[in-house]
């Protein structure tokens, strides 16, 4: 890569100002663990780079009755270590937590996992799973759209040229409602996933399930809401029976790839593992909250 | 020497001389050096397996700006085809030029075919993609199977297989046969009362070492030539180099830069005779560094293997026959390390009837380059897969069975000599012992036990001690240091001399100011080079006598040598090292020793690991929860190290056995050239190691010394191969055991 011209704006109109007043190719940068390895591999193509850490809104979070509100730039290592949010939404935490390194997460951030908008994404499934929602910005204005709609492809989202993601939006869970994000590499960490699963289930008082998302990822183009595998725990009391069936759902939605990664047969079989390890853990963590 | 001798500075943990400038990030590494003026090199490589060269001009590249020079095969004087010395691993001149810039032919993904050399890597970077290359791709030979098939696409048309009885007639890609015997092998099976056998598969796994290959090199106008670089060898460095140029040994220096692991990857050249060419053509200082990428393509990798192996044993336990075949990659060229794996398959064992019979076998990967302890873990691997299986259908613990059976003092080894004194019932015992052996294992684990047996080697080591006028001094050894070796050096030189060893400076020499040394390998600078260390350090002593003598007026031989002190033994005078060297320049001027040696008598090391395993039967994930690591050391001079070696030698085994593969599509083409999908083991991956010292001295050395540095890779294949095989109830005979392979042997699919 060449950078030819660095841009820190200061604040999200520059920064939009920025990205679509220039004939160079132009790309946003939050931490920049995927766009600088990507760009050391495409020669020699000139890049400008829109760096948006500099901006402080991109950088911060709220936290109240009405949800998260999540600056996409903060980098996991801070957003790993809030704890209010790790109460109410262990699962994003505990994906965040499990992208490369300590190294790495002092600058990978989730609004660039997810922008990145890889299908072995960790924290993509995580975010479907609670719900959460993109807010985009660009010259033509703001719109809202959910996590599972973002994504249309591999490395593709729904961002036009000039736009960028300004927040990440989740809806507070009420009590009884919790998540939960396993995946599975073949070491303990610095991998990609093989599989991924991330699980929010509600519970109400008497132990039953009243709503669930079932979010898996690195088994198809896209990392997939399954809503067969929710419905199959939707109703019961998560029981073993019902979370096999969810499994067995999730491994049936899975188009999963052949790869030096992984066959499609394990991937699919793995899926439904994790899914299945994922909804107890959900389950234990929001009996707990109740 | 006496095995109670009581040492002052031996046997204690250092700081290590050099560990202030690596943890400061001051050490200077392979990449490090830039001179004024210097340029870039760049390598084009092969994007095929296998593929004819049909056109190849580089004149478009060499008329881009900024490019300097380019080179190709055309630019190496003819060579001829003579063997070389290359540390542990073999290669002919004539291949080595082959390697390092493709003539003709492309014989594997990443294999170099053009070098370029501009002003900035960018710039060399674009002008390779101005190279007019056109190729007439070909069918790889991607495994021995494929390669020892009838009709099998030949790699090289000339190669006809040496050591069968009738010489063949039609080119083979099998380089080499070889057999070693002992006893009647037939005798020996009929004999037994149980039989076990097995085949075995190893992939191609890379040393891994962090640091990727770099140097800089400057060719004078007036031939005075340097090189600088990462290497475990800067004097083999410097015969390879100055060969393929045509050079003489004495218009080439090559100094050893710090090195960041070489585990037998860094005992060949790739980059320094090509760096040199596009110097000579530019009449610039030329940098080289290789992208990871490059370095897993191109450079390293240990064979991959197939194995048949077969034993035999009384129901008392007694192994009456051991066989084996063993086919080894060697890679683009001839050169694997079958011999050794032949050599080092059975050697643990001291049983009447073996044979052995192994084949050296070229394909389309990078030729394989030493990898700690060649070619003994992957042969060690289908033998003591066997051994545990064996003691199972014995009813015997695999211990136990080991002892019954073990190799000691006097043993006939398959490939010569008889052995003196070695330890490997001591290892075995201390094994047996272990805390680890005593713990039960839980639900879903499994244990492994494996033996190891590694010769060793001694060789010529240079060495030479400069004493300063206050009492301090500066070690000159040749022997770059990997694993913490100056260290020890540091310390055997103040056990001979009596002082503090902080008071002695060990350096690395380059190839002009310490006389020729052979590289680290072969587990020998500790015992070598240490020994060199020691004799220079006695050459010390003696002189410090004889000036105390002389200033007293007494003969040498009256004068003792006590702690660093001459005393008088026919008076009460005492003269201390440090007053000695002040006053050198009134008794014939400054004091320094000298060591030159080729030493003999390297003791083998054996080792013995316990592994124990937990399967996650679901999804096939191996954890390994507990693991020890046994081993003689003969004597550890520095025991901290020595247990670095040992925790180092089993990770990259188990590294190996659980994850590490080079994994190619159909067309050849490498698919995980790095460091994300050529799983090593990551630190959060391991339980400490444990390590148990054995010591059983080398009585070749002065101190007791083995070398330490490579047995601990060979045990864990096997150890990690059979707790997996042990948890989960299913015949284990392939590695790596990744987490899709052990599900499709739970499975059943397997
Ligand atoms: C060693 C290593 C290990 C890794 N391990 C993992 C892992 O385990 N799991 C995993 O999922 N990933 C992993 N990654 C990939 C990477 O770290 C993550 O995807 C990370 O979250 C990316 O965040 P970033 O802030 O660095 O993104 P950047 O590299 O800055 O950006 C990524 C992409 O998103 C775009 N972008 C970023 N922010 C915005 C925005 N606000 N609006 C619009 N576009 C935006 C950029 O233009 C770019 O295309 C690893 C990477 C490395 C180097």
């Amino acid at each position: 890569m060449a950078v030819v011209d660095y841009n820190a704006p200061q604040s999200v109109q520059e920064a939009v100002a920025l990205l679509s007043g220039s004939d160079i190719k132009t790309k946003v940068m939050a931490g920049g663990t995927d766009l600088i390895i990507q760009s050391k591999s495409q020669a020699v193509e000139p890049l400008r780079v829109v760096d948006l850490k500099h901006i402080a809104e991109m950088m911060s979070y709220s936290l109240d009755d009405g949800g998260l509100s999540l600056g996409p730039c903060m980098c996991c290592a801070e957003f790993t270590a809030l704890h209010d949010v790790e109460t109410l939404y262990p699962g994003l935490v505990e994906a965040a937590y499990l992208i490369g390194s300590t190294q790495v997460q002092g600058r990978a951030s989730i609004g660039g996992n997810l922008c990145n908008s890889s299908p072995a994404a960790d924290t993509i499934p995580a975010l479907i799973a609670i719900g959460a929602k993109c807010r985009i910005v660009g010259a033509g204005g703001e719109r809202t759209v959910a996590v599972e709609d973002f994504v249309t492809g591999v490395g593709r989202n729904c961002m036009q040229s000039g736009e960028l993601l300004q927040r990440i939006l989740v809806a507070r869970p009420a009590p009884g409602s919790r998540d939960a994000y396993l995946r599975f590499i073949p070491r303990t960490e610095m991998d990609i996933a093989v599989a991924g699963a991330g699980i929010s289930v509600t519970l109400d008082s008497q132990g039953v399930c009243t709503a669930a998302r079932v979010a898996i990822g690195a088994v198809a183009q896209t990392a997939l809401l399954v809503a067969s595998a929710a419905d199959a725990l939707i109703g019961t009391q998560l029981d073993d029976a019902s979370v096999a069936k969810a499994a067995a759902a999730a491994s049936a939605a899975a188009s999963p790839i052949t790869d030096r990664r992984g066959t499609i047969e394990f991937r699919r079989h793995i899926v439904g593992v994790l899914v299945k390890r994922a909804t107890l853990i959900a389950k234990e963590r929001a009996q707990a909250s109740l | 020497m006496s095995e109670a001798r009581e040492f002052k500075y031996i046997g204690q943990s250092t700081i290590r001389p050099d560990g202030f400038d690596k943890v400061t990030g001051r050490a200077n590494y392979g990449a490090d050096l830039s001179l004024p003026g210097m340029i870039w090199g760049k390598i084009l490589r092969s994007p095929h397996a296998h593929a004819m060269i049909k056109r190849l001009d580089t004149s478009r590249a060499e008329a881009f700006p900024g490019v300097l020079a380019v080179a190709t095969h055309s630019d190496f004087p003819s060579v001829t085809d003579q063997a070389i010395e290359s540390g542990e691993g073999s290669l002919t001149l004539l291949d080595l030029a082959r390697n390092v810039l493709a003539k003709d032919k492309v014989l594997y993904h990443g294999h170099a075919v053009v070098a370029i050399a501009a002003k900035t890597s960018a710039i060399a970077e674009q002008a390779l993609a101005l190279i007019d290359i056109e190729y007439e791709v070909l069918k790889p030979v991607m495994d021995v199977r494929e390669a020892m098939a009838a009709g099998a696409p030949i790699l090289h048309p000339d190669m006809f297989t040496q050591g069968l009885a009738e010489k063949p007639t039609t080119a083979s890609n099998v380089a080499t046969r070889l057999e070693y015997k002992m006893g009647d092998i037939e005798a020996g099976f009929k004999d037994a009362e149980v039989v076990v056998e097995r085949e075995f598969y190893t992939p191609t796994a890379h040393q891994g070492y962090i640091e990727p290959h770099a140097c800089t090199v400057r060719y004078e106008k007036d031939g005075q030539s340097m090189i600088w670089c990462s290497t475990q060898g800067h004097f083999d460095v410097r015969a390879s180099t100055a060969k393929l140029l045509g050079l003489d040994l004495g218009k080439l220096k090559v100094i050893a830069s710090e090195i960041g692991g070489g585990f037998g990857g860094k005992t060949t050249v790739y980059l320094e005779p090509v760096a040199l060419i596009l110097s000579r053509k530019s009449g610039r200082p030329v940098k080289m560094i290789m992208d990871r990428d490059e370095v897993f393509k191109a450079t390293g990798p240990g064979s991959a293997t197939r194995s048949w192996v077969k034993i035999g044993a009384r129901k008392d336990g007694t192994i009456t026959a051991m066989q084996g075949r063993l086919a080894y990659e060697a890679g683009a060229f001839k050169g694997s390390p079958v011999m050794m794996g032949c050599m080092t398959a059975f050697t643990p064992y001291a049983v009447s009837n073996m044979y052995i019979e192994g084949f050296d076998v070229v394909v389309n990967k990078a030729k394989v380059a030493a990898y700690r302890a060649p070619g003994a873990p992957q042969a060690e691997f289908a033998v003591e897969m066997l051994v545990n299986e064996l003691a199972v259908k014995l009813g015997r613990d695999p211990i136990d069975l080991r002892l019954q059976n073990a190799a000691k003092e006097g043993t006939q080894t398959i490939y010569g000599p008889k052995f003196k004194r070695v330890g490997l019932v001591e290892c075995l015992e201390a094994a047996r012992d272990s805390k680890h052996y005593q713990q039960a294992l839980a639900a879903n684990q499994g244990r492994g036990v494996a033996a190891g047996f590694w010769f060793n080697v001694g060789g010529q080591s240079s060495v030479h001690i400069n004493m300063n006028p206050d009492g301090t001094g500066t070690i000159v050894e040749g022997s770059p240091d990997i694993g913490g070796s100056r260290a020890s050096m540091q310390m055997m030189a103040a056990e001979a001399m009596g002082i503090e060893p902080g008071r002695l400076k060990p350096i690395i020499g380059d190839t002009e100011n310490v006389a020729f040394s052979a590289g680290t390998g072969g587990s020998r600078t500790t015992f070598a080079t240490g020994m060199a260390v020691i004799e220079a350090a006695e050459d010390v002593v003696a002189q410090m006598k004889q000036r105390a003598a002389s200033m007293w007026n007494v003969t040498a031989e009256q004068v003792e040598w006590v702690d660093g002190v001459a005393l008088n033994t026919a008076g009460e005078d005492r003269l201390s090292l440090a007053e000695i060297c002040a006053g050198a320049d009134r008794t014939g001027g400054q004091i320094s020793g000298r060591g030159n040696i080729n030493a003999r008598g390297a003791g083998p090391s054996f080792a013995v690991h316990l592994c124990d395993v937990e399967v996650d039967k679901e999804t096939g994930k191996v954890d390994v929860v507990r693991y020890t690591a046994v081993q003689d050391a003969g004597k550890a001079i520095h025991p901290k190290y020595v247990e670095g070696q040992y925790q180092g030698g089993a990770v990259q085994g188990i590294g190996w056995a659980l994850n590490e593969e080079y994994i190619y599509g159909a067309d050849g083409l490498l698919e995980n050239a790095g460091f994300l999908d050529y799983r090593i083991p990551v630190a959060s991956d391991l339980p400490m190691i444990d390590a148990i010292i054995v010591e059983v001295p080398n009585k070749f050395h002065p101190y007791g010394v083995r070398g330490v540095g490579e047995s601990g890779i060979i045990p864990p294949l096997a150890a990690v191969g059979y707790a997996v095989e042990n948890a989960i109830g299913v015949p284990v005979t392939d590695l790596p055991l990744s987490p899709p392979r052990v599900f499709n042997l739970i499975q059943g699919k397997g």
